[in-house]
């Protein structure tokens, strides 16, 4: 029991070393290449480079909600040991990538609108909804005692926001929006191959970076429960 | 420096800082944990000091006096 604990640790931690490699090295790639490798784009300029972390955080941001919600249904469907820790964790980790989505995105419609905001375009307010759904998901989470019933409600919860999820990413397509910028259509990306590939590695970069976050505050949460459960058998 | 590199560097800036207020969060959740652990050990050494201190002492105890001197010397 003890051997396969340590096992299943050792090989927890092998992960989040590889993944935090990772990400370094994607980092350090997407930088590069944001800066001296793709051209500045002819209408908007410089501001337009905003576009290669602003657009990765989003998606990455959704990428944590629907992971949070696979977890939530494992743990609903299967009871699976865990799961409910695992989607709480990424949720969290998805509101920290949903806060800076705001955050970019404010900064680039400054420069492109001449607003920190606008109600009037869909992208933004249905991300908003989806950002402030999730962060009453942890109002949720700490209101209710820890136990089955918390992880069952959480888990619920957590299944109904991912159904924001294409309703956000999709809604500028439905809705014509002419105010937020549509990149990516039916007929494939609108920019350089150079923009794409710079686009596609920052977007692997973040998603290395937000696993890699998941797994330290993974086996924080991990560390924290096991130290709990020894305290409470040494008192 | 001109207005959209002012703010382009702004966004990366936010980017940076957030994440490396979560490497700052983390440190310090790992301090906390660092010390309920060295608690718990401190706390398993005591338990685990106990026995070993007191067993030679009822040994010897016990060769040398009656029983109920042995009680009270664990008292």
């Amino acid at each position: 029991m003890a051997a396969t604990l340590r096992r299943a640790v050792h090989s927890e931690n092998h992960r989040l070393i590889r993944s935090a490699w990772l990400a370094l090295v994607l980092m350090a790639g997407a930088v590069a290449l944001i800066a001296y490798y793709a051209p500045e784009d002819a209408d908007q300029g410089l501001s337009q480079k905003i576009f290669y972390v602003h657009v990765p955080i989003a998606v990455t941001a959704y990428a944590c909600f629907g992971w949070g919600a696979w977890k939530a249904l494992r743990h609903l469907s299967r009871g699976q040991a865990g799961a409910d820790m695992e989607s709480y964790v990424a949720i969290h980790v998805g509101l920290v990538f949903g806060v800076l989505t705001l955050a970019t995105g404010s900064i680039w419609a400054r420069i492109s609108w001449g607003t920190w905001w606008t109600w009037a375009s869909d992208q933004l307010v249905l991300f908003l909804v989806l950002f402030l759904f999730y962060s009453a998901y942890m109002m949720l989470r700490f209101s209710v005692a820890d136990g089955p019933q918390r992880a069952n409600l959480c888990a619920v919860y957590a299944l109904f926001g991912v159904v924001l999820i294409p309703v956000s990413f999709f809604a500028i397509r439905l809705s014509h929006d002419l105010i937020h910028p549509v990149v990516f259509n039916q007929h494939g990306p609108q920019m350089a191959g150079s923009m794409l590939l710079t686009f596609c590695v920052a977007w692997a970069a973040l998603l290395a970076l937000a696993s890699t976050l998941y797994r330290i505050e993974l086996a924080g949460k991990r560390i924290d429960r096991r130290l709990r459960a020894l305290k409470e058998l040494h008192t | 420096m001109t207005a959209a590199e002012q703010y382009v560097a702004a966004a990366y800036l936010v980017v940076f800082v957030v994440v490396l207020a979560w490497v700052v969060i983390v440190a310090t959740k790992l301090e906390r944990l660092e010390q309920a652990l060295q608690d718990v050990s401190v706390v398993r050494e005591a338990r685990t000091d106990e026995p070993a201190l007191a067993e030679p002492t009822r040994r010897t105890a016990s060769a040398r006096a009656p029983h109920g001197a042995v009680e009270a010397e664990m008292r």
